[in-house]
């Protein structure tokens, strides 16, 4: 197979509102910086993929609004629905397809313009679920108490990933929520459905972000040194929740697994220098690494205590602060994906990590985690 | 056994709503049609297209735009029809009083046209090329339903 | 390297206007298991699914998640792609990409609706603008209504000349035991039924419809292994040329011309009208028959009204458009640009039984949607150089 690479990034500042810009103005500005960030015009360009959700957009077709600036009048199209990794996946098979050779992809949301519980609670099946009035938070606090039954995980185990993540925050200039938190903080917070509580919850958000990802026959004729592609998957496990293990996530663990054979990764926990995940909520930060293959299954607590996902531990995890900083729905993981090439450039700035030659990029799909998408990044092809 | 009963379950009142954006453009172009009545394009400083509905970027040419220019408030019908089936108003739940007549105005000194209603009391008037003004509402809210409709202008 | 990328099976459900005995999730495995069979393969030699329709039809957020059930994509990687009208003609394109990248040898492609499940104008309205367009829009059909009103003045058709292409295609439905509706009618009949808006009659424009359509690809390793004749996709096209809807050069389609200046242009196909063997049009009402036709270069502008007159796109004709009946005899309207694709890959295949065109070498199919987007792949009998 080709080689494919990330050639320049851009994101917009993560806010709770963003309430003078639309769609099209968030997206006019994360294009322009990717553009930028890569040296390249809108006309070197020759696809474009964006990641928009009709439900969170409130409009069906919702590419409808970003299509003219992300430059896609003049050029082939097309959008994914869902987080932004899945997104990118696409882009990059067009990368690969032989039909083209550079691909923006840009992800956009705006969860201040809408009622996020409702938008949530459609997800859940309209015959058998719905009535039940569940939504986002409610379904994870259920995966969170399955998860700590478990594994004997307690709510201020998780609370420290929460203090960890708004403190990296402080660090990254586009973070909606830097905080100079304590685990204390965190459990004296209001309960939002038990056992999370507000400070476990990341917040609703706005935000863009785009990343342009080239073939390897033109990946260095511009200005960025690229960020290499070396491994990619992603997988989909049952919808109900009584069809799942709620407390593992094996569809995570599957796309993982795929995405090291591809990278030809053999010991994730020694070849992986750090990681960019989808903690929406505290807990999944543990959880999805322990799926992932990094730490043991209900161990990450005890070496996040120890400091191992520390900005400065052995494998840093968020160090931007993650989605409990900032969570702008099928963005996010767009985002996340942008973190990793930042510091595997070594371009980003306070929260940059010591050893970055190898990150791992995740984005999340559906409640609960129901599907993953996992990307290996390498600063060497 | 295949059931023969086939039951259906009702989303009822259940709702999304959702508070969009206008942004800087929109909100200029309707606060200028509200307060002054009005109509503002935006022209692309590259090919010189004039843009309404007024948009931050020509897409075509992939540059800013922050060139207002005043537009209309006459114009033409490039193109229209009559609509003469009821449907249920996604904005309002209502069903919406038919016929009505609704098409796409050149705006004079605009490129591109805008979505109204155009008035329909003669209807053999009512063609491609007809000139046509705005009828602006008495109490202008800042959207689009500031401008009642278009009227055919003899 | 890239891969060649076929169709190596299709699965349709017998479109209807309300399936109320299915859900949606047994509604999408309907197709699903159709098309196994037809390739002959089971769900364990299915490496990813793409699965698409329009949300606000069902008000099913995350579709891709909740419909595993019924697509089969429990375990495996499911994306989804949603693009309005033109979703089924997307996700075709994304399905050539998918498989073309070598990422995945076999692909399951999945286009559904049930459009009975909420009010087809009202969710179509919500497509638009929220702030310019929805206020004042009526759904679709007062869009092509303006489309056509366009079209007539600049080249003199008439209500006659549209409602043609509506008996035709209704004609040529009656072949197809997956069309919804299958009833011939006469011009007079066409030009009798009520006027919805003008110049458009009730019989001039597609129903709605509950159905679903998938499609499985497969590259180059393994097509011929699992079909003897695979339809090869040549190339694909997308162009959504438009933001809002005043921006068009209305009684055009340019991204209809955009799209197969492109995809002729990379096939070497210099004549189309005389090279390409059958059209499947995502074509939603009777005026498109005349002027797509145009855009796509078939024939030149304002001379589509004489060429369908002359029978030269009926079955039998020169270059027949639409053997399935198209979308005014059926449209599930995010399975519909897939059904196209589907119609013409069968007629590639040989499979196309009562609707089938002889000997196709090339055939087109097309997706309609957004601000008057087109998607467009081009298939071929003959394996891509």
């Amino acid at each position: 197979m080709d080689r494919t690479a990330i050639i320049g990034v851009g994101m917009t500042n993560i806010e709770a509102e963003k309430r003078r810009e639309t769609f099209a103005d968030m997206a006019w500005e994360a294009v322009n910086k990717a553009l930028s960030d890569a040296g390249m015009t809108i006309a070197d360009i020759d696809n474009v993929v964006t990641t928009s959700s009709d439900f969170w957009d409130g409009r069906t077709i919702s590419l409808m609004a970003v299509g003219d600036v992300s430059g896609a009048a003049e050029k082939n199209v097309s959008c994914v629905e869902g987080d932004g990794t899945y997104g990118a996946f696409y882009a990059n098979a067009r990368a690969l397809s032989g039909s083209y050779k550079t691909t923006l992809v840009t992800g956009h949301s705006k969860g201040s313009q809408c009622v996020s519980s409702l938008i949530t609670n459609a997800a859940f099946d309209p015959i058998y679920e719905r009535a039940l009035g569940m939504d986002m938070v409610t379904a994870c606090a259920m995966q969170a108490n399955a998860y700590m039954n478990r594994t004997g995980v307690k709510p201020e185990d998780a609370a420290l990933v929460s203090v960890k993540n708004h403190g990296n925050a402080l660090k990254n200039p586009v973070a909606q929520l830097p905080m100079n938190i304590t685990v204390n903080d965190v459990m004296a917070s209001e309960m939002i459905a038990d056992p999370l509580r507000k400070l476990d919850c990341s917040p609703v958000s706005d935000g863009c972000c785009a990343v342009i990802i080239a073939h390897e026959s033109v990946a260095t004729k511009f200005r960025q040194k690229p960020v290499w592609i070396r491994g990619l998957s992603f997988c989909t496990d049952s919808f109900f929740f009584g069809d799942r293990d709620l407390a593992r996530s094996k569809a995570l663990t599957e796309a993982a697994k795929k995405a090291y054979a591809m990278a030809g990764i053999k010991d994730p926990r020694k070849e992986i220098d750090l990681v960019e995940l989808y903690d929406a909520f505290s807990y999944q930060e543990l959880l999805w690494l322990e799926e992932m293959g990094l730490a043991d299954y209900g161990k990450a607590a005890a070496r996040l205590k120890a400091g191992e996902f520390n900005l400065d531990g052995a494998l840093p995890v968020n160090p931007s602060g993650g989605l409990l900083s900032g969570h702008p729905v099928i963005a996010a993981g767009l985002y996340r994906i942008a973190e990793i090439v930042l510091q595997l450039r070594g371009d980003a700035g306070a929260h940059q990590v010591k050893k970055a030659k190898t990150g791992l990029a995740h984005g999340v799909n559906g409640l609960c985690g129901q599907s993953h998408c996992v990307w290996i990044l390498d600063k060497e092809k | 056994m295949a059931e023969k009963e086939q039951l259906i379950i009702e989303s009822g009142d259940a709702a999304q709503p959702f508070k969009y954006a206008v942004g800087m453009h929109g909100s200029k172009f309707f606060t200028e049609t509200r307060d002054n009545m009005r109509l503002m394009g935006l022209k692309c400083p590259k090919c010189g297209k004039v843009y309404v509905p007024p948009r931050g970027v020509c897409g075509k040419c992939f540059v800013e735009m922050d060139d207002w220019v005043e537009v209309g408030p006459k114009g033409v019908i490039g193109t229209f029809t009559i609509l003469r089936f009821a449907f249920i108003d996604p904005e309002t739940g209502q069903q919406k009083p038919v016929p009505y007549g609704y098409g796409f105005i050149k705006l004079d000194g605009a490129d591109t046209l805008l979505q109204h209603y155009i008035d329909i009391k003669d209807e053999s008037k009512v063609k491609i090329g007809a000139r046509v003004e705005p009828v602006y509402a008495k109490e202008r809210k800042g959207n689009t339903r500031d401008i009642e409709y278009f009227r055919i202008i003899d | 390297m890239a891969k060649r990328v076929a169709i190596v099976g299709t699965g349709q459900t017998f479109h209807k206007s309300h399936r109320p005995d299915v859900n949606g999730q047994e509604l999408i495995n309907e197709a699903v298991q159709r098309a196994l069979a037809d390739a002959n393969l089971t769900m364990k030699d299915i490496d990813a699914i793409l699965i698409g329709n329009m949300d606000h039809f069902e008000g099913i957020n995350y579709v891709d998640c909740w419909s595993v059930d019924g697509s089969g994509g429990v375990m495996k990687p499911v994306i989804k792609i949603t693009t309005g009208g033109t979703t089924g003609a997307s996700l075709a394109i994304g399905g050539y990409h998918m498989v073309g990248s070598g990422m995945f040898e076999k692909v399951l492609i999945i286009g559904w609706e049930k459009n009975s499940e909420s009010d087809t104008t009202g969710a179509i309205t919500t497509a638009f603008d929220p702030i310019w367009d929805r206020q004042v829009f009526a759904g679709a059909i007062s869009g092509l209504a303006a489309e056509a009103q366009a079209y007539m003045a600049r080249f003199g058709a008439s209500e006659r000349d549209g409602a043609r292409v509506s008996v035709r295609d209704r004609k040529h439905a009656m072949n197809n035991p997956h069309a919804q509706l299958r009833k011939e009618v006469s011009l007079e009949d066409v030009l009798a039924s009520p006027m919805l808006a003008d110049p458009i009659h009730l019989l001039d424009v597609c129903p709605r419809s509950d159905g679903a359509c998938a499609v499985i690809m497969a590259s180059e390793d393994s097509a011929e292994k699992i079909c003897p004749v695979p339809d090869w996709i040549w190339g694909t096209s997308a162009h959504n040329t438009y933001s809002y809807l005043g921006d068009g050069d209305w009684g055009r389609l340019t991204s209809m011309e955009q799209c197969a200046k492109e995809i002729f242009k990379k096939a070497g196909i210099k004549e189309p009208r005389k090279e390409l063997d059958v059209i499947e049009m995502y074509q939603p009402y009777s005026f498109a028959g005349l002027i797509w036709i145009e855009d796509m270069g078939i024939i030149g502008h304002g001379e589509a009204p004489k060429y369908v007159w002359d029978g030269n796109t009926d079955m039998g004709g020169e270059l027949p458009v639409n053997p399935s009946g198209g979308v005014i005899a059926c449209n599930p309207i995010g399975a519909t640009g897939l059904i196209r694709c589907a119609e013409a890959a069968m007629q590639v295949m040989g499979k196309a039984e009562g609707r089938q065109v002889p000997d196709v070498k090339f055939a087109v199919s097309t997706g309609f949607g957004g601000c008057m987007w087109t998607n467009m792949l081009l298939h071929g009998k003959r394996k891509p150089n």
